[in-house]
């Protein structure tokens, strides 16, 4: 009798919105009186703008202002007012702040004109006069600079565990080796972008591209002085982000600065190049250590990681945590350690640390397996954690076992060769490689409201963001499920800063932290409801508790008796043409404190590499993936699916190259920054295995944002060398490694 | 050092701005007359001065056909072309593909194949299917995915593109 919509296929509520190009997003709003904000950068890394003549840009009739560093209004000088919800510890960046220049292609000026095209030819006209000073960018040129930083922004690196020097030097296998992962940026195809709309009184709405309108919110109320109130925030749809919309970008600062300083709207879209000038996945060096015994059992691992920031921000993400969470070994030790650069701040990138450090680590255990003549999945398998060896806590449920059974049987794993260079068809070379990966399964407090109309249509809504992560299908799927209702009776609405407080949309954890507050605000109808129902006459409904109730088909009925029934509709008619509201918010229990919580994945790969030519091709992927329960298979598939293409852009493709004479990231455009196109995607195959977690949260889901990422590259990586028995530690494999 | 503003060389003191012109545009139909300078390109016409933001703009350079439409039924980037060389063609955007609120047969598909996430490469994928169809030169699988490579998809739902783009090349749903 009870419908299921969680666990059940479904299509996306906002489809139709998004093939009719009806779906707007942050640039598209139509407001009258708009004015074209185009935005000046740096040609310098390092230095200080010595001059800057704007005054040809500015007699150009419809030009209306170009605001630099020597005109620009006043605004907060304190850190903390800078600092957003995702700021690293340090010093954020402000926009046109003084004449001092920080890093390549740093934001000088804005020129704001009638038309886009008018002040984009102005912006050319602006001239700058520059005093260098010599910069460093070259990370791997500066690691004897490497520094703990004094305060981590994630989790610092977990204490030593065991003596893993001493057990290296004792081990009997050894291998210590280096493995790099290049700077990457996130390239979401809808460019930051951001309409300012001053109104009478000093009142601002503002258009974002956002992964979380209040962070946006905040932070211009902080940084310039205006009550939060008087700051709406407005964001319905994202054109991806993968991190980049975590923090406020610089078109924000600057289309708001420009909006209360000419009393007008204005808009700011970021170029393509210009989506290369603010955060990246930062370049990191690791070093491996491992030692095993001659029978496959881990004794030692040591992972090192050194990665780049800025000189303003110490930024650092989870690479070293991977050994603790996948390995049973006894002698652990990890660190991370940062050189500041003369860059912009890296920033979280889907799965922040978690593709870096599987990378690194997954080759290396592929190595170490490789050594002793042991096939890779067994060496896993050997040296399987059924606990979280970081904190010493057992996990809520961890059904990796099963990803590594169901995605080897699905991809033919028992048929390998292990000789490498052993599986070759006419000039290609073929190989099979695994890897698995991890990602946290974390729930943040949340809250959401619902409102039920008179007919019977409910409305729920939170502050988060629908990233293209399905937010707005999963969220209508299980407030419809709790109440009862058809998916067509519900909506749910987001990205506005006055509906109820989200956490950012990150971390995998929108499901579980926003979908427990919409479950919860929807429990809240219920018993509004079923007390309504208890005060109708002759109510067969007087005795029971909401336990005893179940709602289903736009019902109300005794769980134990379902004949005893009442129509929604029938209580609703009680409420003299008033809708019923609630507002709910959750917050993780106090029992998961207790567990670890991780969502898991195993991926199998097959790659063809042309032995004259060194081209690779990926010709199959399995990713078997445990992540709780999975709310809509079809989106969710899409998200790994989705993962599996990120993994063959790190794996083969991507890197934002630094020319260090420069100081600039010169890959700046998507014809340089190789990104997966349909021709590079073949056969994918996603697995979804069976997992029950009564701990992770309300709903049992773990997300899948980060988890379909992780495991694919190194597996690459790992098919890659059996193919060719060339391992390549430098990301990303490009036909000149392997030549 | 001044490589960013190396125009500032060759321009005059006072530079000169281009006379707007009336530019008649056909789009899903209907005749649109502008007043457009004459460096506005097709997108820029479409998206910020008919409001048509259904063609998106992922990088203005012709490199991740965000801005796809079709012209006179072939796929084009409109973001590599001016408005004032487009006049007295046929331009269809993401906006004029349903028929009385009927979707396309490509529209619905993308939606039953879940063939994007976020949604902003979506109406340049479901343009270049149609227009890939309509130019007739894909037969294979492989072909498939070489003539759909101009459509980036960060989000990488190509899995399902193709998917979308197989079944309208074999039902043969055109324009």
């Amino acid at each position: 009798m009870k419908e299921n919509y969680t666990g059940t296929p479904a299509n996306r509520v906002d489809g139709r919105a998004k093939v009719t190009g009806e779906a707007k997003y942050a640039a598209e709003f139509e407001v009258p009186g708009l004015l074209y904000g185009v935005v000046v950068n740096s040609a310098i890394a390092k230095g200080k703008i010595k001059h800057m003549d704007t005054s040809a840009a500015l007699q150009l009739p419809g030009v209306h202002q170009v605001f630099t560093h020597e005109n620009r209004p006043g605004y907060s000088w304190f850190d903390k007012h800078h600092q957003d919800e995702d700021a690293p510890p340090g010093s954020p960046f402000r926009p046109l702040g003084s004449n001092e220049i920080k890093f390549s292609m740093q934001p000088i000026a804005l020129v704001v004109a009638d038309t886009y095209e008018l002040a984009r030819y102005a912006a050319l006209l602006v001239h700058v006069e520059y005093e260098a000073q010599p910069h460093e960018t070259d990370l791997e040129a500066n690691l004897p600079r490497a520094y703990k930083p004094k305060k981590y922004k994630s989790p610092p690196p977990s204490d030593p565990r065991g003596d893993a020097a001493g057990a290296f030097d004792k081990a009997e296998v050894k291998l210590e080796q280096a493995y790099a992962h290049p700077a990457h940026h996130h390239n979401p195809m809808e460019m930051h972008a951001s309409i300012a709309i001053w109104k009478e009184g000093g009142k601002l709405t503002v258009y974002d591209k956002i992964q979380g309108v209040q962070n946006s919110q905040q932070y211009i109320s902080n940084a310039f002085g205006i009550p939060k109130e008087n700051v709406q925030v407005i964001s319905p749809f994202v054109g991806g982000a993968f991190g980049s919309g975590l923090r406020p970008q610089y078109q924000l600062f600057l289309a708001v600065l420009a909006a209360l300083e000419l009393k007008r709207a204005v808009k700011v879209v970021l170029t393509r190049q210009q989506m290369f000038s603010f955060g990246h996945r930062p370049h990191t060096v690791q070093r491996l250590a491992i030692g095993a015994s001659p029978d496959g059992k881990l004794q030692s691992i040591t992972h090192n990681a050194i990665a780049e920031t800025s000189r303003f921000e110490d930024y650092n993400e989870d690479v070293v945590i991977w050994p603790g969470v996948l390995y049973d070994c006894d002698n652990v030790e990890v660190s991370h350690q940062l050189v500041d650069l003369d860059v912009y701040t890296p920033l979280d990138m889907r799965a922040p640390g978690g593709t870096t450090g599987t990378f690194a680590l997954e080759c290396a255990i592929d190595e170490m397996a490789f050594q002793i003549g042991m096939d890779p999945l067994e060496f896993r398998l050997k040296n399987y954690t059924e606990k979280d060896l970081n904190e010493d806590k057992p996990h809520s449920s961890k059904e990796l076992k099963e990803c590594y059974r169901q995605g080897a049987e699905k991809f033919g794993w028992a048929n390998r060769k292990m000789e490498p260079r052993s599986m070759k068809e006419g000039h290609q070379l073929i190989g099979w490689g695994v890897a698995h990966g991890a990602w946290e399964a974390q729930q943040q407090e949340a809250s959401a409201k619902a409102v039920l109309s008179p007919n019977g249509k409910l409305t729920v809504s939170s502050a988060t963001a629908d990233i293209g992560t399905g937010t707005y299908t999963v969220m209508t799927q299980i407030a419809a499920e709790v109440m009862g209702l058809p998916l067509e009776d519900v909506t749910f609405e987001l990205g506005d800063s006055t509906m109820p407080k989200s956490p950012l949309e990150g971390g995998s954890w929108t499901v579980s932290s926003v979908g427990s507050a919409v479950k919860l605000v929807c429990e809240k109808l219920q018993e509004q409801l079923l007390k309504m129902a208890q005060k109708m006459k002759n109510s067969p409904f007087s005795e029971a508790k909401l336990a005893d109730v179940s709602f289903a088909n736009k019902q109300m009925f005794l769980t134990h008796a379902p004949a005893t029934s009442i129509s929604l509709q029938a209580i609703l008619d009680q409420n003299e043409g008033k809708p019923l509201e609630a507002e709910a918010s959750q917050k993780p229990d106090s029992k998961q404190k207790k567990y670890s919580s991780y969502s898991h994945s195993a991926t199998f790969v097959e790659v063809q590499v042309d032995e004259e030519l060194g081209t690779v091709k990926v010709t199959r992927i399995v990713t078997a993936v445990a992540a709780g329960r999975i709310i809509n298979p079809k989106t969710g598939r899409s998200q790994i699916l989705g993962g599996s293409v990120w993994g063959i852009g790190v794996a083969l493709e991507e890197h934002t190259v630094l020319d260090h004479n420069l100081g600039r990231f010169m890959t700046h455009d998507l014809d340089k920054y190789h990104l997966p196109v349909s021709a590079d995607v073949h056969e994918t195959d996603v697995i979804f295995v069976e997992e029950k977690d009564e701990i992770v949260n309300p709903l049992g889901a773990k997300g899948l944002g980060e988890i379909g990422i992780v495991s694919v590259a190194p597996a690459i990586c790992n098919a890659v060398f059996h193919a060719t028995g060339k391992r390549i530690r430098e990301l990303p494999i490009t036909l000149d490694k392997l030549l | 050092m001044n490589t960013e503003n190396s125009l500032q060389a060759t321009t005059a003191v006072r530079p000169q701005l281009p006379d707007t012109r009336t530019v008649t545009l056909r789009v899903n139909g209907t005749t649109h007359q502008l007043q457009l300078a004459p460096w506005t390109s097709v997108l820029d016409a479409l998206r910020e001065h008919l409001q048509l933001t259904g063609t998106k703009k992922g990088c203005d350079h012709g490199q991740c056909g965000a801005c796809t439409v079709l012209l006179d039924g072939k796929r084009i980037n409109s973001c590599l072309t001016l408005a004032v060389m487009q006049e007295n063609k046929e331009i269809t955007t993401v906006e004029g593909l349903a028929k009385e609120g009927e979707l396309h047969p490509v529209q619905q598909a993308f939606i039953d194949h879940d063939a994007f996430q976020c949604g902003y490469c979506t109406p340049g994928q479901i343009c270049s299917v149609i227009g890939m169809v309509n130019e007739g030169k894909a037969k294979t699988l492989d072909d498939i995915r070489d003539l759909m490579s101009g459509n980036i998809c960060r989000c990488g739902a190509y899995i399902n593109i193709v998917k979308v783009a197989q079944e309208a090349l074999e039902k043969n749903t055109g324009l």
